[in-house]
């Protein structure tokens, strides 16, 4: 029998209601474990009224309807679970998380349409079609993984994994080698490798939680030269979300910090003076402002006027960006495009350009879209912190975790560490995943290298 | 030449070494009439290299070997001098076996065996062809122009082919040991278009026991009670020898550094690749330049003889350099060198020109097995020997092959790492190499394999039986203790002296010996009338219950596995057809032709999305046909 999987099967973005789908033997038993439905059974292709709470805490997410429906009859031909919750990204990645806690992994790119033509659900003819999506499907995942991993978490989980692979070079040693004149590893040792490791992990996973970007939200700051269309972007923001969270008091500066919602994800978003070459003393405060301002944000909104040349302060500002996670966005669209958009190009080579027109809305919707993106299928780094906010990275951090707990247990009652390796194996093929590094030979091939062994 | 017909067999073995015994014996076991040939019959189950058998890993292939109904278990256990289980505290899925051997006995009894196996025929004779008509292999060429002719021939030739020993500054074309080398059969096999290469390993001298000076040396003890390697044999003690280990030292280092310029191996004149894992000392000291000293065990070759092999020192430097180094280490400060150390290098084929059940893919029923497919160890050889004979068998008889998977043998994981992975290196087994070795435990060989072994027809009545009697014992107790209450009165005092945690209420004593801190004999004095077990089936009673968590969790990922392995692939299918494959994979697929599902997604090249490509389209035929 097939493993139990899940995704997000809806379209991505803002709709009314999204979809979780849940397909395997342990569909029905994994969702009740975290909808609620009070005290009703999910009955046989009838829809289902309930809450999806939390599962360590039982607090609740979402309330959301949910559909059971018993296999052959059903899209992928096994037992399949459908929650339909808010539409909200929040809500949506809030509850495949929670699922995903329940023994359930997440579907590969076309995986429940595979199911569906090995189930014999999708006829003959589709069979190319199939073949199709898994194909486009696993590049774009390939893709989106890849831009995804963001280098400072990819160097982070490498950084583990190294731990992780340093451990299991030292036990394999040990088992492999017994007789060798090296140093003998203790359940100490490996204990305290372990706990090491999973602090490294649980600050990785602690940044994770969608629920802290819930509460502390992110900050953006936008830069750009005087009537450029700042007002007219935070005017844009603001309309079109529900509600001003807060202002944030007591701040006399050059910087105006409003907190907003943008599709259900908390932003601070903090407008600045320029930056440009200048003796003013005043002046000079505002522009220390502003560095400071760019040195705190998540990311960078950053608008050029469009009908207009760059100039010396366009060039100040795109400097100072560097590196820094950056949208460009052309404005004033309808008054002309002077400006050199290769050049924007060619100095923020990394930066996501939008053209819009900000006064009457347009290109709002894609400004939006991307900050979305960026929140929940990119890492930002907040504050330093990294931000893991990749459902599937959240699982796999989650699993890794587990499989250490359980080593450093069953090294803490004594013998077998052929066992406990076996965990901290898993554990490094479980981040290994996340970055999309194979095992293969890693782990033989640094025994001969750190270990001078053999008859 | 003048070429004769001397013979007509079913199956000939080139090579009598470890994998060639192993091949020879199944054959003729099965029913076959089998010969094999060996240039020299007194290197029939030679040790060319260290006098032991087992250890990590390769414990494991023994006992396998053995639960199969192979020889090379029985043999040690007739011969062993020393034998310890490593690993004993570090879990029940890496103990280990290794047994000291008398080298002298190990060939003579393995040769008794083969002289007195029906249907078999050991002869001694250089092999200098295989005759292949149709591309089909069906006989051979002696260099006295005798011709044997078979339905199928097993190459299994070792270090002899093409051998060529390097000792510092000489070179010379020879087999292992001073035997005469193979070399026209390599030329021979080159030009049958096989894909040959060339590896290179290397031995350390051999020294004359009354010139160590023992007070220097520390000694190392056999353990106390001794557990056979066969699952034939309950109780193998006998008296025991020593062992000795000793360090070198900076003077040592610094004579080889000296001398590195006369080492065949940085001279450039060795073009083989050797194994990263059995270095010479000289590349021992090039590569871990910081490491103060490196250990040495003194192992007796034999009990009738003087000889000792020094483990842990091979090297490919002059003689007189040798003697130098080996003399600066205490103990060897008179070492009378008998054997030099030498480096040996061999032709090999790249095992991805095999199939699965060690067939060629170019020439029809030629099997080929041990150290010619790039292995390295006695154990390995021997474990393709059983296995190549085994598929030879099934080839001639038209039955499908022969084949462990990963999940279900040490030997299935060394098979398909070689043939579907392939090694730049002579390839030595390590349990790090198998993903369920939970399930893969020494303990349990028979449990796994026996009724394979049965089924194909090598295992004998007598194995069966003991087999059939051992699980059911162990099943019976398992159920017996699962339904024996204890109560706190009985076991209380037990569990306080073991620092275990008292019982409240009467509780089955199968669930005491979930905790890792209570031993089943430990519960004897509360369960006083338990029948009593030989310690073979304790070991495994206690494994199963103690760790029956990670074996259930390592069966269901082998459930999984299985899935994709047990999804055939035919071997006339094309791949290049196959829309949706990237290119790569059609060129892989199509140049090994795997023979499941689970196969091909082991090689280099093939994504997880072609598998699900591949598996669509499977589906996709399936329903046409239907």
């Amino acid at each position: 029998m097939n493993d139990t999987i899940a995704a997000i099967a809806t379209a991505y973005g803002e709709g009314g209601i999204g979809i979780i789908r849940i397909s395997g033997s342990d569909a029905l038993d994994a969702s009740c474990k975290i909808f609620n439905f009070n005290g009703n059974k999910l009955k046989n292709r009838f829809m289902t009224y309930g809450h999806v709470k939390e599962l360590s805490s039982g607090k609740i997410i979402d309330e959301a309807l949910a559909v059971y429906m018993k296999g052959p009859a059903s899209y992928t031909g096994e037992d399949v679970v459908e929650i339909n919750c808010h539409g909200s990204m929040v809500s949506l990645r809030r509850t495949l998380q929670e699922i995903l806690r329940c023994g359930v992994r997440m579907a590969e790119p076309g995986e429940f349409t595979k199911r569906a033509f090995l189930n014999g659900r999708l006829d003959l003819s589709q069979a190319e079609a199939v073949i199709d999506i898994i194909k486009a499907k696993s590049d774009k995942s390939f893709d989106v993984a890849m831009s995804q991993l963001d280098g400072s978490l990819s160097a982070e989980i490498n950084k583990i994994r190294q731990k992780l692979l340093d451990l299991l070079v030292d036990i394999a040693v040990n088992i492999d080698y017994p007789d060798e004149d090296i140093e003998e590893i203790t359940s100490e040792k490996i204990i305290n490798n372990i706990s090491a490791i999973n602090d490294m992990i649980e600050k990785l996973l602690s940044g994770a939680h969608t629920g802290r970007m819930v509460r502390e939200g992110i900050n953006m700051v936008i830069v750009g030269k005087p009537n450029v269309g700042k007002s007219s972007l935070m005017n844009a923001l603001m309309k079109e979300t529900r509600a001003i969270v807060t202002e944030i008091p007591g701040t006399t500066r050059d910087t105006i910090e409003e907190g907003i919602s943008i599709r259900g994800i908390p932003v601070f978003l903090t407008d600045t003076a320029g930056i440009r070459e200048t003796d003013d003393p005043v002046e000079k405060i505002g522009i220390e402002k502003t560095k400071e301002a760019f040195n705190k944000a998540d990311f960078i909104i950053y608008i050029v006027d469009s009908s207009t040349k760059i100039e010396d302060e366009d060039i100040n500002i795109m400097d100072y960006i560097g590196e820094r996670k950056c949208f460009v966005l052309m404005n004033k669209q309808d008054k002309g495009s002077v400006a050199d958009k290769s050049e924007i190009m060619k100095r923020l080579p990394n930066a996501h350009i939008i053209e819009t027109v900000l006064t009457s809305g347009i290109g709002v919707e894609e400004i939006e879209e991307a900050i979305e993106r960026l929140v929940y299928e990119g890492e930002i780094s907040q504050k330093d912190n990294l931000m893991v906010s990749n459902v599937r990275h959240i699982e796999l951090l989650h699993r890794a975790k587990e499989s250490l707990e359980q080593a450093a247990g069953m090294v803490s009652c004594g013998e077998a560490l052929d066992f406990a390796e076996t965990d901290v194996r898993e554990a490094y093929e479980e981040l290994g995943e996340i970055t999309g590094d194979a095992v293969s030979e890693d782990i033989i091939d640094e025994v001969f290298a750190r270990f001078c062994l053999g008859k | 030449m003048k070429e004769y017909l001397m013979g007509n067999y079913d199956v000939i073995v080139v090579g009598a070494g470890h994998a060639g015994c192993e091949a020879g014996l199944a054959c003729a076991r099965m029913g076959e009439k089998t010969v094999m040939f060996s240039i020299n019959l007194e290197a029939v189950a030679m040790m060319a290299c260290n006098p032991s058998i087992g250890g990590t890993g390769k414990g494991h292939l023994v006992r396998e070997i053995d639960a199969l109904g192979g020889e090379m278990g029985i043999n040690t256990d007739k011969t062993f001098i020393q034998s310890r289980m490593l690993n004993r505290a570090k879990g029940p899925a890496v103990h280990s076996l290794r047994a000291q051997t008398d080298k002298n006995s190990y060939h003579i009894e393995m040769k008794k065996t083969l002289e007195a196996q029906e249907n078999l025929t050991l002869k001694q004779g250089e092999v200098i062809d295989v005759i292949v008509e149709n591309g089909k292999a069906c006989g051979v060429v002696l260099r006295t122009g005798a011709v044997y002719r078979a339905k199928a021939v097993i190459l299994a030739t070792g270090t002899f082919l093409a051998g060529k020993i390097f000792i510092g500054e000489s070179a010379f074309e020879s087999g292992p040991n001073g035997m005469a080398p193979s070399s026209i059969l390599a030329e021979n096999l080159r030009n049958h278009g096989l894909p040959m290469r060339r590896f290179k390993t290397g031995t350390p001298a051999r020294a004359l026991a009354a010139s160590f000076d023992y007070d220097k040396m520390i000694p190392q003890e056999g353990d106390e009670e001794t557990v056979p390697f066969s699952f034939m044999n309950d109780d193998v003690s006998r008296e025991q020898v020593k062992c000795w280990l000793t360090y070198t030292n900076e003077n040592t280092h610094q004579v080889i550094r000296d001398n590195f310029h006369r080492s065949a191996l940085f001279g450039g004149q060795i073009e083989g690749v050797g194994p990263r894992y059995c270095p010479s000392i000289e590349d021992k000291v090039n590569r871990f330049a910081e490491k103060e000293r490196h250990q040495l065990f003194i192992e007796p070759e034999g009990l009738y003889t003087d000889e000792m092999y020094i483990q842990g020192m091979s090297s490919s430097l002059p003689e007189d350099v040798q003697v130098e180094f080996y003399r600066t280490i205490p103990g060897l400060e008179n070492l009378e060198i008998v054997r030099p150390a030498y480096a040996i290098e061999y032709d090999c084929i790249d095992p991805l020109a095999l199939k699965i059940s060690l067939e060629s893919r170019q020439i029809d029923n030629l099997f080929c097995a041990g150290q010619f497919n790039g292995s390295s160890g006695y154990e390995e050889a021997a474990a393709q020997g059983l296995m190549a004979g085994i598929n030879t068998v099934f080839k001639i008889r038209g039955k499908d092959p022969f084949v462990l998977d990963r999940s279900e043998a040490y030997i299935g994981v060394l098979i398909d790492d070689l043939i579907t992975k392939g090694t730049e290196e002579p390839y030595r087994i390590m349990t790090s190499r198998a993903e369920y070795r939970l399930v893969l435990r020494q303990d349990n060989a028979d449990l796994r394999l026996t009724e394979k072994g049965y089924e194909a027809g090598l295992v004998s009545e007598e194995r069966y039986r003991r087999f059939l009697e051992k699980k059911e014992a162990v099943e019976k107790e398992t159920e017996r203790i699962s339904h024996k209450n204890v109560s706190p009165e009985e076991i209380n005092p037990i569990l306080e002296e073991k620092g275990s945690t008292p019982i409240k209420g009467s509780t089955p004593l199968i669930e005491l010996l979930r905790r890792p801190e209570i031993k089943y004999d430990d519960t004897l004095p509360a369960d006083p009338d338990r029948p009593e077990l030989p310690a073979h089936q304790k070991t495994m009673l206690e494994v199963q219950i103690k760790y029956e968590g990670y074996i259930k969790k390592q069966q269901a990922q082998i459930e999984k596995f299985k899935r994709l392995e047990n999804r055939k692939l035919s071997p006339d299918m094309c791949y290049s057809e196959i829309d949706g494959l990237r290119i790569e994979a059609r060129q892989k697929l199509d140049k090994f032709k795997p023979l499941s599902v689970g196969q091909a997604s082991r090689i280099s090249g093939v994504s997880p999305a072609d598998i699900n490509v591949l598996l669509i389209h499977l589906e996709k035929n399936r329903r046409q046909k239907g």
